[in-house]
């Protein structure tokens, strides 16, 4: 079927929707929109009842109870009684928009940036926004020990992916952090690892490597400094503390081998997914890292994972770590991504922490808490309006805004689609993790 | 590897706390047949699911594990010696309609996973209970969230993978909790099993098809064959077709898969021309075909709600369920199957996220209690509240499908299996 580029079934698609649907075609919105009438979470403050929320020029302006915020004139209305605001919803692990996993020429492939892979026009994206996610660090795959430089977009409507990234110049500019993992599915044969001792092995080489060149480029004769290495370059960044690495790690030992590496190189690291985290909850808040969870339905898949429990997000709040959560979309489904916050709390995390777990622990862990994660005036206009309490299995994400535009809309009868599935609303070139794969992988 | 020891209650190094951690033997200090306990079970709302929800209701289990009576508090005494239980809401314990877990291991290594065997597309002699494992650590992770009942077995992939059955979640198996050895057989419509046996036969739909086909008439001989059999001139025993024949006289039924709606259509087709009674299952564009399977009657064992909406999956909708039933449709729900992380799903989960896109409440509950029972042929027994079904109950501490509602004791023929709310 022939899809219009934004990514509306041409057939389904009328005049009026398609203005919908693209706002690029609309003038940048300039004129203020203040939500009123709904119950706002700002989530670094108070819940506020019968709340307004100002934004113009893609920024908060205001945000406040009714009769203490002043409405611009002209402003546009969006009445959101019986409604809940709160933040966009901060994603800090996923691979939408069709993010590809490495070739096997090695397991350390520092240099290889997702950015090179992403499609601004993939469903994924779309259904993100139809599951309240505004931002996003999308990652190259766990199957390496490194695995390369990650990716943090808005997920604005955008034709090239420059235009998503929360950084205005990738060429210039860091605009993500670092991949990396160990465990089980970054092992295979040579030059892959065989086992967990060598992958600790080679990964601690190669950064002794990235300390010599970084010494290297400081040499005062310019003809004695090394040629550019671009992998060297970013695990240099690394060693600088410019770009921090999001570390796949699963069992407890693995996660104290990753504590182990950190405290020898220094860098600054967010575990991620940790399994067993809630076996060395006291050691990770020891050791200060933060931690971006994942919320599965059950263990195992493989040895590493048998271990995981509903518990952990309960566990490290309580130990004093700051939790995010993510998707690995595909692995769980980004249009469910508050079911995260929603199971955690089943399993014994406070409310707020969970909540806080999807936005401004989220942005904390992306070092982006300046600019997003809460509802207050100076911040980007990323919020999300949701018919009911966030974490009840009835309520629906009905609208999901970024930088002060609208991007989804529940009400949209297309639109919805992204949020129901459907016929041909789903069609991103993924990487499948097919049974023979699962089945290679354990038996590595 | 060796599994990993049962989780106990036991304190968190480093958070100093005691998790409340999946325990799911804890209970079962009773050795398996063991005088069961007579018990009460009070609710604030009691879905029978037989009529009306009861306010303030009572279920008494007797001795034989056997539900004795149901209703309101105050018609039913509660009598002396009864072990009394209370919660806020009360179901019958719940069924999974199609799993392949205790085939399928939570290691997914090559030892644990016996849902496919790919030395050959057609293998209906293969039985489900040669391999089920009941102590398997996901057979006690349903258990521990309400799951009494499954219908497990041989998985998708192949054109007939093998048998199904129906079994009680219990760790330890008597034969009572085996309600049905051969459920029905596993058959596959569609590309999956091209996939499983490249670069072998078969390599398209079509060819998939024309094997079932030819097998299918192997088996109308055989039933002729069998029939004509005396006592001195005997028909020379073939597995596969003696299961194939029960397939074509009505005694066993198929439960295919297919997903797209050109498979669900060849699926239909199939059915029609060897008269055998279908399931379908997966089902993942069944919503374009609502006419179709309505003049069909075909009963429908969904896909999870929550299903990856990739690959053949793609066109899944979290709607479909409440379209179906819409429709006039015998639907359940399935925790399906899953090859990686996590490695099974919950239906109660899968039910909750249909209710919460449209799905009455009450008939979620349904696609995982009595119209899962219906539709697996074991409704005497299991899936609603009613006097001589089997004692298995659920307790919430709320609504059952909400998210932060917890399933805080697990009742299977009277005894309590798992306490603790999770």
């Amino acid at each position: 079927m022939h899809r219009h580029s934004n990514g509306c079934a041409a057939a389904r698609c009328g005049a009026a929707l398609l203005l919908a649907f693209h706002p690029g075609l609309l003038p940048a919105q300039d004129t203020a929109v203040a939500v009123r009438g709904g119950t706002i979470l700002p989530m670094t403050g108070p819940e506020i009842k019968n709340g307004v929320l100002v934004v113009e020029r893609g920024k908060i302006v205001a945000v406040g109870p009714a009769g203490q915020v002043k409405i611009p004139a002209g402003a546009k209305i969006v009445e959101a009684g019986g409604r809940v605001l709160m933040p966009g919803l901060i994603d800090t692990h996923s691979h939408i928009a069709d993010a590809e996993w490495n070739d096997k020429a090695s397991p350390i492939q520092g240099d290889v940036r997702i950015l090179d892979a992403l499609n601004p026009f993939a469903d994924g994206v779309k259904r993100a926004r139809a599951g309240g996610i505004t931002t996003v660090n999308i990652m190259p795959g766990s199957g390496h020990l490194m695995s390369g430089q990650t990716a943090y977009l808005k997920l604005r409507d955008a034709t090239r992916i420059e235009d998503m990234l929360i950084c205005s110049d990738p060429i210039t500019q860091i605009c993500g952090g670092m991949k990396m993992a160990n465990g089980t599915n970054s092992r295979g044969d040579p030059p892959f690892p065989g086992s967990r001792a060598k992958s600790a092995a080679l990964v601690r080489e190669k950064f002794i490597k990235a300390m010599e060149y970084r010494e290297g480029l400081r040499q005062a004769d310019s003809t004695k400094r090394p040629a550019r290495d671009l992998e060297l370059e970013g695990i240099a960044q690394v060693l600088d503390g410019k770009r921090v690495v999001h570390f796949h790690t699963h069992r407890a030992d693995d996660i104290m081998t990753v504590l182990r590496l950190q405290r020898e190189f220094g860098f600054r690291v967010v575990l991620h997914h940790t399994s067993e985290a809630w076996k060395v909850a006291k050691e990770i808040a020891q050791a200060g890292v933060p931690v971006s969870l994942i919320v599965i339905d059950s263990p195992g898949g493989k040895q590493e994972a048998i271990d995981w429990h509903p518990e952990n997000g309960a566990a490290l709040v309580k130990a004093g770590v700051l939790v995010g959560f993510h998707t690995d979309d595909w692995i769980t489904d980004s249009r469910f991504f508050i079911r995260a916050a929603a199971m955690s709390v089943r399993a014994g995390m406070p409310r707020q922490k969970a909540l806080e777990g999807l936005t401004i622990a989220g942005a904390r862990i992306l070092e982006l808490e300046k600019r997003i994660g809460s509802l207050e005036p100076g911040k980007d206009a990323d919020f999300i309006v949701l018919s009911g309490d966030p974490l009840s299995v009835y309520t629906r994400v009905e609208q999901t805004w970024i930088d002060g535009k609208k991007l989804f809309d529940l009400h949209d009868p297309v639109q919805r689609n992204y949020a129901t599935g459907g016929y041909g609303y789903s069609r991103d070139d993924r990487v499948e993790i097919d049974e023979d794969a699962a089945d290679a992988e354990v038996a590595r | 590897m060796s599994r990993p020891p049962k989780r106990k209650l036991r304190a968190a190094p480093g958070s100093g706390r005691v998790l409340a951690a999946w325990r799911p033997a804890m209970l079962l200090a009773l050795a398996p047949g063991a005088a069961r306990a007579q018990v009460a079970v009070r609710g604030e709302i009691v879905y029978t699911m037989a009529g009306a929800p009861i306010k303030n209701g009572v279920v008494l289990v007797g001795k034989a594990g056997t539900i004795e009576r149901v209703g309101p508090a105050g018609s039913v005494s509660i009598p002396k010696g009864y072990r009394v239980l209370a919660a806020k809401v009360v179901t019958p314990g719940l069924i999974d309609a199609h799993t392949v877990v205790g085939l399928a291991g939570a290691l997914n290594a090559p030892f644990d996973q016996d849902q496919l065997d790919k030395s050959n597309p057609i293998q209906p002699d293969l039985r489900a209970v040669d391999a089920y494992n009941s102590r398997e650590l996901l057979v006690g992770w349903l258990r521990h969230y309400g799951i009494t009942t499954i219908h497990t077995g041989h998985g998708p992939g192949a054109l007939i993978s093998g048998q199904t059955m129906i079994v009680k979640t219990r760790e330890v198996l008597t034969p009572r909790d085996v309600l049905d050895s051969t459920a029905m057989i596993a058959l596959t419509v569609g590309p999956e099993v091209e996939k499983t046996f490249a670069p072998k036969s078969p390599g398209s739909r079509t060819k998939g098809i024309a094997m079932l086909r030819e097998e299918f008439v192997k088996a109308q001989e055989y039933v002729k064959k069998r029939a004509a059999a005396t006592a001195e001139k005997p028909v020379a025993r073939d597995l596969n077709l003696d299961i194939l024949a029960d397939v074509l006289t009505g005694k066993i039924p198929v439960l295919a898969t297919a997903q797209s709606a050109r498979d669900i259509e060849t699926t239909l087709r199939l059915a029609r021309e060897f008269g055998f009674r279908l399931v379908l299952d997966g089902a993942a564009e069944s919503y374009l075909l609502l006419d179709q399977l309505k003049a069909a009657n075909v009963p429908i064992i969904i896909h999870p709600t929550m299903v990856r909406n990739a690959a053949l999956m793609q066109n899944a909708s979290v709607e479909t369920i409440a379209k179906l039933r819409a429709a006039g449709l015998r639907v359940a729900l399935q925790s399906g199957y899953e090859a990686y992380v996590p490695k099974t799903r919950v239906v109660l989960f899968e039910a909750a996220m249909a209710a919460g896109w449209g799905l009455p409440p009450e008939q979620a509950l349904a696609s995982i209690t009595i119209d899962a029972a219906r539709i697996l042929g074991v409704e005497q027994r299991v899936g609603s509240l009613e006097p001589g079904k089997d004692g298995d109950l659920a307790l919430f501490d709320g609504d059952p499908l909400e998210y932060l509602t917890h399933v805080c004791a697990v009742v299977m023929d009277g005894e309590v299996v798992e306490a603790g709310c999770h």
